[in-house]
This record gives structure tokens, C-alpha cells and sequence, in this order.
């Protein structure tokens, strides 16, 4: 059986690991290389990177992070953050992520992720969708959350599944940093609107909301930051809590 | 020892490199190279492939005189050969990703589309699933049976004799995520991402 997924995810800034509220106000924590192990060694089902300013910002560092993580953990990787073209993805695989996510680029030009999904395969391209409520519907945010498109987030989550998306990484932008759970109404319209897997993020505080965001908001996997990150709780913990409640995961 | 990785450009083969040369640490030498004559006089060849069955096999063909090397070091020479993933499902006579293409013919059989049975299947396939050893494989040493590998994919091989399957997984129906025929072993799962388990996977077939 399919097990499901947990995803800790490193915001990395400069080659440091840093997690913010709400995308401000920042804290450095630590090296993302001896992080990455702790969480893999831990039993992270995989691995995500954050290249979290990149956008604006020379972003060399997290290649160099990318292909030392690479060479210590044989978990999948993900990074993402600033991936504009075909060959900041390459470079990205290159030196050793399993994945890219894509967020920016894909809304700005849908036909990049057409092309890339054809150049290196579907199932290393994940397309980031930061959402936020706005009346009864969600909207598309890119550039780390500061620039609303006014996208329709289901309609564009589905146009990325026909697009060639492998994944798709929906980050509720009104719950991120905050530790009030998933938005689960926004993942399991994602999730049953597409028939590739989602993976939800965005808002997680205890391990209540990993479970909410498997069995109520239908994700394939959970990402989360700052609940692993300031040493809240382990992996382990989290997965044997999910195996207690009877959700199926890797122990 | 000379094991050497193909590469073909068949896409992202980082993970696989990083993952062979953590297992055979300086004990053994991987080479990573579509150079023939560098095949032709490895001990051991491992055959990755990412993206589509036909990219894959494009990718092959591409490079002049590879597709007849690979015949010669497997068919012919009988040495060892590891596909992954696509590497593994080229071992067919056929795929339908994106358009009928002839595969390598290595072991009779198609590789098809996972019956997503209406949407009530992702795909694709992705993510930890547990495997079924259903045959004593070389490769499977000191690897309990149920261990979990790590999936992404959306098609299967379907050979025609059963006998060569040494695994499935449970997903939709119950594929084949293993085969090994004589000298030819392949996983459809990724042992280069599966962790310790997966690294096991590694060493048992450099130790052949």
C-alpha cells in the first residue's frame, strides 16, 4: 500500500536555514546540509528546499547546498524558489535534487512547465501554488506572496495537472506561519479537482493538522516547517502518531 | 572492479551517481560515461532512465553503436545489468508511453499505463510503497520482505514470464516493481532514493 508522505521543508536564505512568519520577519537556524540528514536519518519520506528570497537575490548558495544534501541523504529531494528557466532546472538536478518546484514561472509562463515536463520528465516537476481566500474563491500569489495575480487557484491547479505538473504543492498563503492547521476546504477542491498527487503545506502547528490535511483535505503528503524545525516534535513522532491514528506511513 | 552508470542523457542520473559511489566508497570504481568501449569492458553496467519509455529509447539510439553494446555486454557476454526505473521497463518488446516504441526485447512483455481505475489513483505512482518478494533475487539479500521503496512512475512492465518477476507492489493491481533474468536485474522503484534499504539494494548487485 501506498504510504503517505512527511515532507519537512527548509527555508534557505543565503545557504542558511531560516522559517519565517508569514514569509517576515526571519530567524536563522542552522545549517541546511546537517538538517536535511537529521530529518532523513529521522525517516523524513523526503526532503524539501526553499531557496525563500531568491526571486530578488543572488542564489548561487543553494546549489552548493543542493549537491552537499545530495550526497548525504538518499531520500528525495525538492527545491524550489526562484526556478525561472529550463536551466536554473537543470542546474537544480545537476547537482542533485530529485525535483523542482516551480511557482513563479509557471504562472507567469504555463508553456515552461509543458517544456520542462517534457525535457526532464513529470515526475520531477512540482508546481507551488500559494493561494489565498478572497470571498468564496482562492487566488494565485507569486514572488514569495508579495504579488496577487488574481488567478483562480483550482482552474489554475487543474491547467497544471494538463500542463505536464508531476505534483502539486499547495501552500495556503492565510495559514502559512501561523499554526492554525491546513486550509482543508482549499486542499481537497485541489485534490479531488486533479488526479495527480497533492501535497498540502501551509499552517501546520500540531500533529492534528498532519492527520487533517491526509483525511480531510485528501493530500498524498504533508509538508511542514517549524513544527520539525524548532524541535517541537521528531519525524518519528509524527509518524507514529499518524500509524496510531490509522493513517498508513513509512516506520 | 569496474562498474560504469550509462550515460545516455536520459535525464537526471545525479541521484543515481551520488548513491553508487556512497555504496562502493573507494572499493570499487564507477564510471559514468556512454563511451562504448568503457561498457564493453565494465565487470558490472547500470542502466538508468528517467522521463518517457521513448524518450529513453530515443535517448539510446541516439548514441551510435550503444543499443548493440549493451546487447553484446547483456545478451551476448552475460554480465550484470541494473535497470531502474525506465531502465527497467526498456527490457520490454514494447512500451505506449506517448507512442508505440520498441524496446530493448531483452525480456518479452509490454509496458503499459497503471489502471488508475477512474481516478481512484493518483498517478503518477509516487511516494514509499512496501514490496512483495515473491523470488529469491540476488539483489534482495538481507532485504526483508514488505520493505519500502521509493515509487514515481505511471506505467508498468508486464512481462509475459511470470518467472522472471522477483517483486511486485500493491497499487492499483499488483505490479511488477522487480525481474531478474539470469544476468538482468531491473527495479522499477528507485534503490538510489529508497535509503538504507535502497543502498543495500546497491551493494548487494556492486557485490555480485
Amino acid at each position: 500500500m501506498l504510504k503517505n508522505r512527511i515532507i519537512p521543508c527548509l527555508d534557505v536564505k543565503n545557504g542558511r536555514v531560516v522559517k519565517g512568519i508569514n514569509f517576515v520577519d526571519l530567524q536563522d537556524a542552522g545549517d541546511p546540509v546537517e538538517q536535511a540528514k537529521i530529518y532523513s536519518d529521522g525517516g523524513a519520506d523526503e526532503i524539501c528546499f526553499l531557496d525563500i528570497t531568491a526571486s530578488n537575490e543572488n542564489r548561487d548558495t543553494i546549489y552548493d547546498v543542493v549537491e552537499k544534501t545530495s550526497k548525504k541523504c538518499f531520500v528525495p529531494l525538492t527545491v524550489g524558489g526562484g526556478v525561472r528557466s529550463i536551466e536554473d532546472i537543470n542546474k537544480l538536478l545537476n547537482c542533485g535534487a530529485d525535483k523542482v518546484s516551480i511557482n513563479t514561472a509557471a504562472v507567469q509562463n504555463p508553456e515552461a512547465v509543458v517544456e520542462s515536463s517534457k525535457k526532464f520528465g513529470s515526475q520531477c516537476i512540482v508546481v507551488a501554488i500559494d493561494a489565498k481566500k478572497k470571498e468564496d474563491k482562492w487566488e494565485i500569489f507569486t514572488h514569495g506572496g508579495r504579488n496577487n495575480t488574481g488567478i483562480d487557484a483550482i482552474e489554475f491547479a487543474k491547467k497544471m495537472e494538463d500542463s505536464g505538473a508531476g505534483e502539486l504543492l499547495v501552500t495556503s498563503m492565510d495559514r502559512d506561519g501561523t499554526q492554525v492547521g491546513y486550509d482543508i476546504e482549499l486542499m481537497s477542491k485541489i485534490s479531488s479537482m486533479v488526479n495527480i498527487p497533492v501535497i498540502a503545506s501551509g499552517g501546520v502547528g500540531n500533529l492534528d493538522h498532519l492527520v487533517d490535511g491526509i483525511e480531510l483535505g485528501n493530500a498524498s503528503a504533508v509538508l511542514a516547517a517549524s513544527i520539525f524545525h524548532y524541535g517541537k516534535h521528531s519525524i518519528k513522532e509524527a509518524k507514529e502518531y499518524l500509524d496510531l491514528k490509522g493513517i498508513p506511513v513509512r516506520i | 572492479m569496474k562498474v560504469t552508470i550509462v550515460d545516455y542523457n536520459s535525464g537526471n542520473i545525479s541521484s543515481v551517481i551520488n548513491s553508487f559511489k556512497e555504496v562502493a566508497k573507494d572499493k570499487v570504481n564507477i564510471d559514468v560515461t556512454s563511451d562504448l568501449n568503457k561498457i564493453k569492458s565494465s565487470d558490472k553496467v547500470i542502466l538508468p532512465g528517467q522521463g518517457s519509455f521513448k524518450s529513453c529509447v530515443d535517448a539510446l539510439n541516439n548514441i551510435s553503436g550503444l543499443v548493440d553494446t549493451l546487447n553484446e555486454f547483456a545478451i551476448n557476454n552475460k554480465k550484470p545489468l541494473l535497470g531502474i526505473c525506465v531502465g527497467l521497463q526498456m527490457f520490454a518488446d514494447i512500451g505506449y508511453e506517448e507512442t508505440e516504441t520498441k524496446g530493448l526485447g531483452w525480456i518479452s512483455g509490454k509496458v503499459s499505463k497503471i489502471d488508475n481505475q477512474n481516478g481512484k489513483y493518483k498517478l503518477p505512482h509516487i511516494g514509499w510503497n512496501q514490496i512483495n518478494i515473491v523470488k529469491d533475487s540476488k539483489i534482495f539479500k538481507d532485504i526483508d520482505n514488505n520493505s519500502h521503496m521509493y515509487f514515481v512512475h505511471s506505467y508498468e512492465f508486464e512481462p509475459e514470464d511470470k518467472n522472471v518477476i522477483s517483486a511486485t507492489t500493491d497499487y492499483s493491481s499488483n505490479i511488477v516493481c522487480s525481474v531478474e533474468k539470469e544476468n538482468i536485474f531491473g527495479t522499477q522503484f528507485h534503490p538510489e532514493k529508497s535509503d538504507k534499504t535502497g543502498l543495500k539494494i546497491i551493494d548487494n548487485f556492486i557485490s555480485l
